[in-house]
């Protein structure tokens, strides 16, 4: 009964649309009115926590080597750390601007990670090109986040870091167990 | 009542913006589930309720167009109302 990988990422994609939908609308809205009711403060970091929760069973039951078990380990603390550091500040028990650097600091993290343990070039198989595109979405993510650390009320980084969520969830849907990408499949990737 | 003249000439563009932003929230969802609606059309395969009895349970539950279609439904009936209540106010205290 255990779900299919590439069934999980479409999962992990799904909350990734929900989450930028979510940065979409407060970038439209403002802070100020988003945070008008408080469940709604708590949504995207939550919901970053809980997705961190949920790749450590990811972690146990999917990766079957070591660096494919360490960068999915990376990726649920990541998630964890920012969503609780987020948290934190909207809660008022973090109080020290800096922490909003947990969220760069994860973009660039996982980024690393993707980009890491994905040894195979862009075009060995539909999972290794979209490593490839996740991870320098993510790093690009990074540079997104430290703008908008620097300029808070920018609306162009604001903006795109709501883009940056919705293109995790269409790489994560975009992804297959075995597949060519743009009609490229290596042999050792299961080609036939 | 030159002066309220003033005040609706001022008034008319902010609320412009304001409702182009009432706009905007309101489309996320709907267009998004409209990505949704359009993927399940180029790509009719992935969505396997199509053909019940070809695919396991995991492809039944799970399938990507449709899961776009519930993400932008989710967050229209779910954030949607009660944020366009929140955005009405702001804007009335604004003005």
């Amino acid at each position: 009964m255990q779900p299919p990988p590439e069934v999980v990422h479409w999962m992990f994609g799904t909350g990734f649309v929900f989450l930028g939908l979510c940065l979409l609308a407060e970038t439209i809205v403002g802070r100020a009115v988003w945070r008008r009711r408080s469940w709604r403060a708590y949504l995207w970091p939550g919901v970053a926590f809980l997705m961190g929760v949920l790749m450590w069973p990811v972690m146990v039951f999917y990766t079957s080597s070591a660096i494919h078990m360490l960068a999915h380990s990376v990726w649920a603390q990541s998630m964890m750390l920012a969503g609780a550091a987020q948290l934190g500040l909207v809660r008022g028990k973090l109080r020290n601007p800096l922490w909003e650097l947990t969220v760069p600091l994860a973009l660039a993290v996982s980024g690393g990670a993707f980009l890491i343990h994905e040894q195979n070039p862009w075009l060995f198989s539909r999972a290794a090109f979209l490593h490839h595109a996740l991870g320098w979405t993510a790093l690009a993510g990074a540079l997104i986040t430290l703008g908008l650390f620097a300029r808070p009320r920018s609306a162009l980084f604001s903006v795109g870091f709501a883009t940056v969520f919705l293109t995790f969830g269409v790489l994560l849907f975009c992804d297959r167990n075995v597949a060519p990408i743009f009609g490229h499949l290596s042999p050792l990737a299961g080609a036939r | 009542m030159r002066i309220d003249a003033e005040l609706v000439r001022e008034g008319a563009p902010a609320r412009a913006r304001q409702s182009r932003r009432h706009t905007a929230v309101s489309a996320l969802g709907p267009l998004t589930a409209l990505a949704g609606l359009v993927w399940a059309l180029l790509q009719p395969y992935r969505v396997t309720l199509l053909e019940p009895n070809a695919h396991s349970f995991w492809y039944l539950a799970i399938q990507p167009p449709l899961l776009v279609i519930l993400a932008g439904a989710v967050f229209h009936f779910w954030v949607v109302p009660g944020l366009l209540t929140d955005l009405e106010q702001a804007e009335q205290e604004e003005t």
